[in-house]
């Protein structure tokens, strides 16, 4: 391997930011669901956390808190399937002693170690790069597009929940996007309707429709949305597959088109 | 000097950092010299001046979480809306999510302005005895994103303590945003002359959740910041056809009452699902008269109740030492 010169993205060929204003809107969930996906679809993918406060990926995609290696190009990411090695990761997680530890740091920390983040982990050869980042428009976001925009960025995916409270957050994540040259792939509205296992009433416990409203109103995309369904709760909470579990639910169709679509608009 | 001083460069760390002089973005910038000797890390006098404002602010409670969108803005509008059904209290909601903030639509302003007054920036009013104040009365257009590093965001949250005419204040409500990074530090370190009753912290019942949360708590105890109870939110949802309950947010290890018993913190109540919760929030209306009869209006009561007792028997112990 080759650490001089090269970079370590040099072999990555998409890289896809998951984003959104709000706190809490599924952007872990959606960024673990695409992963999975686009794996299920034959590719190699690769997952950085830059959530350094609050990473979630590595119990999403249940890996447990491994060491992480060095090499002569930089850190080894993590596999989330070490035989095969098509799913990799790095995150803060990682580099913690004691996982209820608080990472305590202010930005211009922060923007360390996420320069770090992005130009030494040794990725090797990836399809699709995903980013899962933290809610706002602040250190963490402006470091990783900084740093990746060296190499390049495909572009980036909003996550919303249908209510205004949230909807509004992203209107700003939307600016953000704009004023930082990023392209905007779509808009996914998540726990859009929840249908009750005992008599199939549907309840918008978080509203409907704010998301696509949402996509009308700034003439992005809009990618399809994904139902709140406790099975995909709990899937996340064991690190199970969720795809590979429930086939026939009306939430896997939904992440499966949503997947496909950005397949189809990368080329991938 | 102010933290970060318009002639800095971007990177500035801020003048009061550990960084201050010596990071890569101090090379060439012109106050290199005055930041690397030290003399802008003196402990702030800004925390002098608030701590003397703040002398007319008996209560002082921060809404806390590691995890995002978990109702930490809902539960902060909420408390504020149950403390100032009391007419004799003066109750202020300030909110340091600089980048999210939520407040202004939940408490039904958005579009407000504030004004300039002698006495410093007067907060937007909801009724006389509630006063708000968000970086959301300062934005021009909904679209308006607030893109600052850590440095520009603390410099708003010392003005916000410091240049805001609360007047008398029984309680000051803080909400923040999720994490435990510039927000959380600036204003645990702008308020420590001043003093914090503590803080509640929210979580919803499932894991992913309470691992950040955990994180909090660790650094509520690292900041020696008390921690007045947890409160589950989300916990379960009642179909209003059949009535059967689902647990959409599962507590897979055990919810808020197994960290509570690890962590000998007390379970302040747990807070149902309610689509009117979400509702009233997107109205800017108080779900607490609008539904008061609900049991999840039920529960926020109880839980304002027992902050209500924490304060009390806090002020009592304040003044009898
Ligand atoms: N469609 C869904 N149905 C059911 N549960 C969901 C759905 N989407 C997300 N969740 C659950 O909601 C919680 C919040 O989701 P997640 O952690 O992905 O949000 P986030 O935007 O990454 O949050 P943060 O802002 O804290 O990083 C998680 O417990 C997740 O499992
Ligand atoms: N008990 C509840 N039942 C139904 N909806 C709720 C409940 N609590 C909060 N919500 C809704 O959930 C969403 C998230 O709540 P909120 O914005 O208060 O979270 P937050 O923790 O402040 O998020 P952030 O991390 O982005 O600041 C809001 O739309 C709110 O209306
Ligand atoms: S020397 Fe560094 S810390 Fe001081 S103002 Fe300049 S950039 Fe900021
Ligand atoms: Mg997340
Ligand atoms: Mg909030
Ligand atoms: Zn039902």
């Amino acid at each position: 391997m080759d650490g001089s010169g090269k970079g370590n993205l040099d072999q990555v060929k998409h890289v896809l930011l998951v984003l959104s204003g709000k706190g809490g809107v599924g952007k872990s969930t959606i960024t673990t669901e695409l992963a999975l996906a686009f794996r299920h679809a034959g590719k190699k993918v690769g997952i950085l956390d830059v959530d350094l406060c609050g990473p979630s990926i590595p119990r999403m995609l249940s890996v447990g808190k491994p060491e992480v290696h060095q090499c002569d190009s930089g850190w080894v990411p993590v596999y989330a399937d070490p035989q095969q090695q098509q799913l990799a990761l790095m995150s803060i997680a990682f580099l913690l002693e004691d996982s209820d530890e608080a990472v305590i740091w202010r930005g211009p920390k922060k923007t360390a170690l996420i320069g770090q983040f992005v130009s030494d982990v040794a990725w090797g050869e990836l399809d699709i790069l995903l980013v899962d980042t933290p809610p706002g428009t602040s250190d963490e976001h402006l470091a990783v597009l900084e740093n990746l925009r060296k190499h390049r960025v495909d572009g980036a995916v909003l996550v919303t929940t249908p209510q205004a409270v949230s909807t509004g957050d992203v209107r700003r994540e939307i600016t953000f996007c704009k004023k930082t040259n990023l392209k905007i792939l779509g808009i996914v509205e998540n726990m859009s309707g929840f249908v009750c296992p005992h008599c199939s009433e549907c309840s918008n416990i978080f509203s409907k429709g704010g998301g696509e409203e949402l996509a009308k109103l700034t003439g992005s995309a809009f990618l399809g949305s994904v139902p709140l369904d406790p099975l995909l709760t709990e899937s996340l909470e064991e690190g199970r597959d969720f795809l590979q579990a429930f086939p026939e639910s009306s939430t896997f169709t939904a992440i499966s088109h949503i997947a496909n679509t950005l397949l189809n608009s990368l080329n991938a | 000097m102010a933290d970060v001083p318009n002639d800095a460069p971007e990177h500035c760390p801020g003048t009061s950092s550990d960084q201050a002089g010596k990071s890569s973005a101090c090379q060439g910038c012109p106050n290199q010299s005055i930041c690397a000797s030290g003399a802008t890390k003196a402990p702030d006098p800004a925390i002098e001046e608030i701590k003397q404002k703040m002398t007319s602010v008996k209560h002082k409670i921060l809404v806390l979480s590691g995890k995002g969108g978990v109702g930490k803005s809902t539960f902060s509008a909420h408390l504020s809306h149950a403390l100032a059904s009391d007419s004799s209290k003066e109750v202020a909601l300030l909110d340091v999510d600089i980048c999210g903030p939520s407040i202004p639509k939940i408490m039904g302003l958005e579009g407000e302005q504030v004004h300039q007054s002698g006495s410093g920036w007067s907060p937007v009013y909801v009724e006389d005895n509630l006063a708000v104040m968000s970086i959301g009365f300062l934005l021009s257009s909904p679209d308006d994103a607030v893109i600052w590093r850590g440095p520009k965001k603390n410099g708003m949250i010392k003005q916000f303590l410091r240049d805001v005419d609360w007047g008398e204040v029984d309680y000051l409500i803080v909400d923040t945003p999720p994490g435990t990074s510039d927000e959380h530090l600036s204003i645990v370190q702008y308020l420590s002359g001043a003093g914090i009753d503590g803080a509640v912290i929210i979580t919803t019942p499932q894991e992913v959740s309470l691992q950040d949360v955990r994180k909090e708590i660790r650094f509520c105890k690292k900041v020696n910041l008390p921690i007045l109870g947890v409160i589950e939110n989300m916990s379960g949802f009642v179909c209003p056809k059949c009535k059967n309950t689902s647990q959409i947010f599962p507590p897979t290890t055990g919810g808020a009452q197994r960290m509570c018993e690890e962590l000998n913190l007390p379970l302040l109540g747990r807070i149902p699902l309610d689509p009117r919760i979400g509702k009233s929030c997107d109205e800017g209306k108080s779900f607490l008269t609008e539904v008061p009869d609900s049991p999840a209006a039920a529960a926020y009561q109880s839980i304002v109740q027992k902050i209500r007792d924490y304060c009390a028997s806090h002020s009592a112990s304040d003044d009898s030492c």
